[in-house]
């Protein structure tokens, strides 16, 4: 995993004194940040927020939603690893 | 058989369509998990904004392609259906010029469908949130 913070402000902008280019400055700040994830990590924080959603919006009680929320963190990660292997085994 | 449907029919309550039926999914729509805050179910509102404004922003923050409407082929409209769920984040990109750049890596082309993942979670999250204000669910 590589993270990148604020890259390429353009320095114009932030000298300049009106407030909508003190803004896009700002916004420009933001812009510039890159996440670079490797394979692992994308699908580890897909999983992880997508089994949060998952969780709350399929099941009534918290307690279901807990249970419901962790079965689907788990199928997504044990099916990115099956589905690995299975490919590697095709490669071979 | 018939008998029964109409048994069953006259059996149910009818949802109400209320103010709250109408205000919950538009205001989840435009800020993800808001339409479950106005409801009062705080914990579940802040997971649902933390999660899919995450998604969302990583997408971005990996140099991930925002689809527009008139995108021609048949997969940039399915990924605009996606990107358009995130509502509020949609139209913020749309407004800043971000996610416009070309895919210049292949985790970028993660980041374009942690975008349209979070829309699509949006939606889920605004059908829930419907749910919450007919009574169908607590």
């Amino acid at each position: 995993m590589r993270i990148t913070l604020p890259l390429g402000r353009n320095n114009e902008d932030a000298f300049s004194h009106q407030p909508s280019a003190i803004s896009s400055t700002f916004f420009a700040g933001i812009h510039s940040v890159t996440i670079t994830l490797n394979h692992f990590s994308a699908a580890l924080v897909f999983s992880f927020f997508a089994s949060i959603v998952f969780g709350i919006t399929h099941r009534d009680n918290a307690r279901d939603m807990v249970r419901y929320g962790a079965y689907c963190f788990v199928m997504f990660l044990g099916g990115v690893l099956v589905a690995g292997w299975a490919m590697w085994v095709l490669k071979r | 058989m018939a008998n029964s449907t109409t048994e069953k029919s006259k059996a149910a309550p009818a949802e109400q369509i209320t103010a709250m039926a109408v205000l919950a999914p538009a205001v989840g729509w435009l800020i993800p998990g808001a339409g479950h805050m106005i409801q009062k179910r705080w914990i579940r509102g802040i997971l649902l904004l933390v999660s899919i404004v995450t998604l969302f922003l990583l997408g971005l923050a990996m140099q991930g392609r925002i689809y527009k409407a008139n995108g021609g082929d048949i997969l940039d409209i399915l990924g605009f259906i996606g990107d358009v769920g995130a509502g509020g984040l949609y139209l913020l990109s749309l407004a800043m010029d971000w996610g416009q750049g070309a895919i210049a890596f292949a985790t970028a082309d993660y980041g374009t469908k942690f975008m349209i993942v979070a829309g699509l979670l949006n939606f889920i999250a605004i059908a829930d949130a419907y749910h919450i204000a007919i009574g169908k669910k607590q």
